[in-house]
This record gives C-alpha cells, structure tokens and sequence, in this order.
C-alpha cells in the first residue's frame, strides 16, 4: 500500500506512515466488528449444545444482541470504588484491551497482506501475548477488594505455567520452519503432510504439540475449562467484579479478541493459516483469497473453543497446576529433543532449513516494509 | 533524523521511569513502572537494529521475572510507617551503594570518551555477518564460535535451579500427597457398597 501512495506523489516516509495508519484501521475495526460477532456465536452454540434458544431478540437471529449489550454497557454510569487505585483500576482495562489488538499486527492475511512483517514475528506474538496478565494482574490489585485481588493471583500464577510450555511448543514450530517470520511458517508448511494437505499439524512429531498448544491457548486466554480466574461459583466475576461500563465492555472486547488471536495462531502454526487445505490443484483452491481461508480456519478453531467451554467441566486449580508443569512442560520438553534430533538427522547439510528461508524472503516482498525488517532489506 | 528524536525520546522515558522505580511509595508502582523501563530499553534495542534481543527483554523480564515481582510485591502488607523507620538504619549503606555506583559510571563514562571497546575479533568472525537475520547471526555465533561457553552457562544455571529446588525442599511426612494416578483408577465398586442395615444396629463404618 505504500507503493501506491508513493504513486500519488507523497514522500516515502508519509506513504508509510499513511499507509501503516490504514492498515491499522483495516485491521483493528473488522477485528471489533467480528468479536461482537464472535460473542454471538459463542452464546449460540453454547445455547444449542444446551438445548436452549440463545439470543433472538434483538435483529434478526439475534444478530444484533452484542451491539445491544454494548450499548447498554456503554450508557453506564462508571463506578470506582472509593478504596481502588485509582489511576491502576483505568488502566487496567485499558491495557487488556490494547495488548489485545497490539499482537494482530504480525498476523498475515494473505500472502503479503500483513501490517509488519518482521522477522521475529512469533517471538513478537509471544512477548504480547505474555503482557495480558498484566491487565488482570494490576485490575485485580487495584480494584483493593478480596475476589478481584484471588483472581489476579490466579491468572498470574496460571498465564506463566502454560506460557512455558507454550514457548517449548513454538520452539518445535519454528524449528521446523527454520524461521521466526509468521508468513515463512506458513510457506514451510506447503504440502507438509506426504506433499498432499498443507499443515504442520499431519507431522507426526507435531500433532501432540497441537494438541498440547490447542489445550495450552483454552489456559493461556482463561477460557472454560481453564476460567479459573472469573471462576463465578467462586470468585463473584473474578477480576472484574468491581468493574462496570465502559471499563468492564474492554475486557469483555480485549477478551474475545485474545481469544480469535489464539484461534488465529492455531490455523497458522499447525493448519497451514492463508494456505488452503489440500495442495492440489484439482479444484482451483489456490484462486480462492487466503484470507478467507484463514477466516475459516479461525471460525473452525473458535467453534472447538465454544464446544469445549460448553461441555467440559471447569478444572480445579490443583488440577490445572499439575497439567501445566508436571504433564505439558516435560512432554514439550521431550519433543523440543525429539524434534531437533530428527532435524539433525534429515536436515544435516541445513539445505533444508536454507531453502525454507529463501521461499520465505521471496514470497513476502510484496509485504509493507516495516521498520523492523530494515536489516533484511539491507541484502 | 526521527531515529535521533526517537532515541531521545525512549531513553529519557528509560530513565524517567528509573527514576520512578526508586521515587514511588508504592511497591507495585515501582514494580510497574520497572516494566515500563524494560519496554523503553527494548524501544532501544529495536532503534539498534536489534530486534530479537528487545523481543527476548519483553518475553523474559516484562512477561515473566516482572510478574514474578508483581505477584510477591502485591501480596505485601505494606506499612509505610514501617518503611520510614528503615530509612535512618540503612542510610549509611545506602550512601556506600550509591558511591560505589557513582563510581562506576565515572568510570564507565571515561573508559567510553577514551574510544569504544572493539568486541568483534580482528579475523571478522564474530561480527554480526550483513544481511543475516538477527536470530541466524546470533545463533551461529552461540552454537558454533562460543558454543561451550553457552552451555557452560546453562550448566551454571541448572546446578542455581537445582539448588534453589535442594534448598527449599521440605519432606513432610504429615501432608498426605495427592496420588492421581490412583484417584482415577478408583472405581464405584471400590468405595461403595449396598447394605440394608436391620433397625437399630447401624453399618459398618
């Protein structure tokens, strides 16, 4: 998109820097629209798999029930307890909402079509995705009351857990790969499985890790079975108890779209993201845009999410603990060992892991460049 | 030009929100403003075209040892009074610190002004190669030139984990542990048993 500004006749630096405002816009207000559409379609199928009707009130379907909810919400009055933080108990929302969307930049759409394209792009998903805690952890503290305050203990002790082993699963990944860069992941996984289905996720030394990263990512965005932290049979609302309006409506948002990022990473790291399914061309596949594909991978991985929280019953935190470190974190640990080996084995001369790399800078040249992959335009 | 203002820009929040960490009353503000300096310094490793040790700075400190200390901090019960009567006691060693601190940036600084220090070999070898990545410069250089120091270090790190564990390790014989293995094996027909107790005598218990 840069190009065509330069085309217009702007300077470089004020191409990009439009350029990198549109594509903000472009991806941050789609991605509102779809959590409002994404809390819809939680509470359908939920109500389905609970024989009941869900809502179908407000639009037609009900369609139009989160925009009601969030209206409602946001002619509330905004209350601050008189013994909170107060600079904290705002902020707090405010970060879960933007540690949310900041992880969306590095997300590619299609070939080509992502807001940064960096080349340590998981590890920058990773850093993001660790700051989330932050927002339950500090609501929590400030909010200065007794189940705000067990919850962000929870969340704090339960995001760390699984984010270790969440590590050692991308470890495996990007092994793999032979790259950190989100689109090279994808182009690693081009007829990956018996050079038939496109995807990780048919390796037999990375199906467990799916597994693993698909239970880790429930853990990781406390959704059921892991909702230790708003568990309500126990902790009222959990870190939000004291929150209301506009306040309460950004976690709810910041929530959800954590929630589609981890859906998103599912399809990307081991479901071959913007890719379709099959590597054959029989049926023009590759004319259909890799963003739908994408979309539909996510709307996939977000209907498990909804039919898991609709069925399993919530974990103990024992229970939850003991996964974390005594079953995911030695198990991934394994496979890290497993994987590098047989790397070791078939890829000795590191052509493999080159060529990798080479599909990866020639496919994505089309990309906006950002900053941060100046080093890598320099050859 | 916008590197230079942006440079200025994250180092003087760096040391504006070091400041803070020392200045704020409040234990977990200082806690969190301590997180805002480990962000600017990863602003600054980025600006040097570095971008995956500010990547590893923000997983590793912001997102794990911060809310480690977040998460021992907010379960303080903090007694400002208590903190105040602290501060005459420690003074004299706090002055050491700082002198000894002061002492080192002297230093620092003058060893700086006299030229910079040339980390790379004279052979090339260990400068970061034009056109790699990060990641793959890095890793050539941690898994080839310095590959036993590497794990030399990761030695020294497992044997402060194993320690740390040998430490504060506590065989209690009085807690019951939780043998999950054997609470899933458990079936009905282990733990319950159908009677018809006749009146007035009860069950075995």
């Amino acid at each position: 998109m840069t190009a065509f500004f330069v085309d217009l006749g702007m300077a470089y630096g004020w191409a990009w820097f439009l350029a990198t405002v549109i594509g903000v816009m472009l991806i941050a207000l789609p991605l509102m629209l779809g959590v409002a559409m994404i809390i819809y379609a939680d509470r359908k199928i939920w109500a389905a798999i609970a024989l009941r009707r869900g809502p179908n009130v407000v639009g037609p379907f009900g369609l139009l029930q989160s925009f009601a909810d969030g209206l409602k919400v946001f002619l509330q009055e905004t209350i601050i307890p008189s013994a909170a933080n107060k600079g904290l108990f705002l902020i707090a929302p405010i970060i879960t909402f933007t540690v949310a969307l900041l992880a969306w930049a590095v997300i590619p759409f299609g070939p080509g079509m992502v807001l940064a394209n960096i080349n340590v792009g998981l590890l920058y998903v990773l850093a993001i995705s660790s700051l989330g805690v932050y927002g339950v952890v500090i609501s929590g503290w400030a909010s200065n009351s007794k189940y705000p305050f067990f919850s962000a203990m929870r969340a704090a002790a339960q995001m760390i857990s699984y984010e270790v082993s969440i590590g050692f699963i991308l470890i495996c990944v990007i092994l793999y790969a032979g790259t950190s860069n989100l689109n090279g992941i994808i182009l690693a996984q081009v007829g990956h499985g018996f050079g038939l289905v496109n995807g990780f996720v048919f390796n037999i030394l990375l199906f467990p890790m799916w597994v693993m990263f698909l239970i880790s990512s429930l853990a990781e965005t406390a959704r059921a079975p892991f909702d230790l932290t708003e568990a309500e049979s126990e902790l009222v609302a959990g870190y939000q108890t004291e929150y209301s309006s506009m306040s309460f409506a950004l976690f709810w948002l910041g929530e959800y779209a954590n929630v589609l990022l981890m859906c998103a990473l599912n399809a990307i790291l081991f479901f071959g993201g913007w890719l379709p399914p099959l590597n054959i061309d029989l049926i023009p596949w590759f004319d259909i845009p890799g963003i739908i594909w994408l979309l539909l991978k996510i709307l996939f991985f977000f209907f498990i999410f909804s039919w898991v929280k609709a069925t399993v019953p919530r974990f103990r935190y024992d229970q939850l603990m003991r996964l974390g470190w005594k079953v995911f974190l030695p198990l991934s640990l394994v496979f890290v060992v497993l994987v590098s080996g047989w790397l070791m084995l078939t890829r000795y001369d590191g052509n493999a892991y080159q060529s990798n790399c080479m599909v990866a800078r020639g496919a994505i040249d089309g990309a906006p460049v950002s900053p941060l992959c100046r080093i890598e335009d320099v050859q | 030009m916008i590197q230079t203002i942006t440079f200025y820009l994250f180092a003087a929040l760096l040391i504006l929100s070091a400041v803070f960490v020392i200045m704020a009353r409040n234990p977990v503000h200082s806690v969190l403003w301590l997180i805002v300096c480990f962000f600017n310094a990863a602003a600054l490793m980025i600006l040097i075209g570095a971008e995956f040790i500010a990547m590893l700075l923000v997983i590793v400190y912001v997102g794990a040892v911060a809310v480690l200390f977040l998460f021992v901090v907010m379960m303080l019960d903090i007694d400002f009074a208590e903190l105040r009567a602290g501060f005459v006691k420690n003074f004299p060693f706090g002055i050491i610190l700082a002198i000894v601190l002061l002492a080192e940036l002297v230093l620092g600084f003058g060893a700086y002004r006299a030229g910079g220090l040339d980390i790379g070999m004279a052979d090339g070898t260990a400068a970061p190669i034009i056109g790699e990545s990060n990641i793959e410069s890095l890793g050539a250089l941690l898994y080839g030139r310095y590959l036993f120091l590497f794990e030399a270090a990761g030695v020294v790190l497992l044997v402060a984990m194993v320690g740390a564990i040998v430490l504060t390790l506590r065989q209690r014989s009085e807690v019951r542990g939780q043998n999950i293995a054997h609470q899933i094996a458990r079936r009905p027909e282990d733990a319950t048993y159908n009677a018809s107790p006749e009146t007035g005598k009860g069950v075995r218990l």
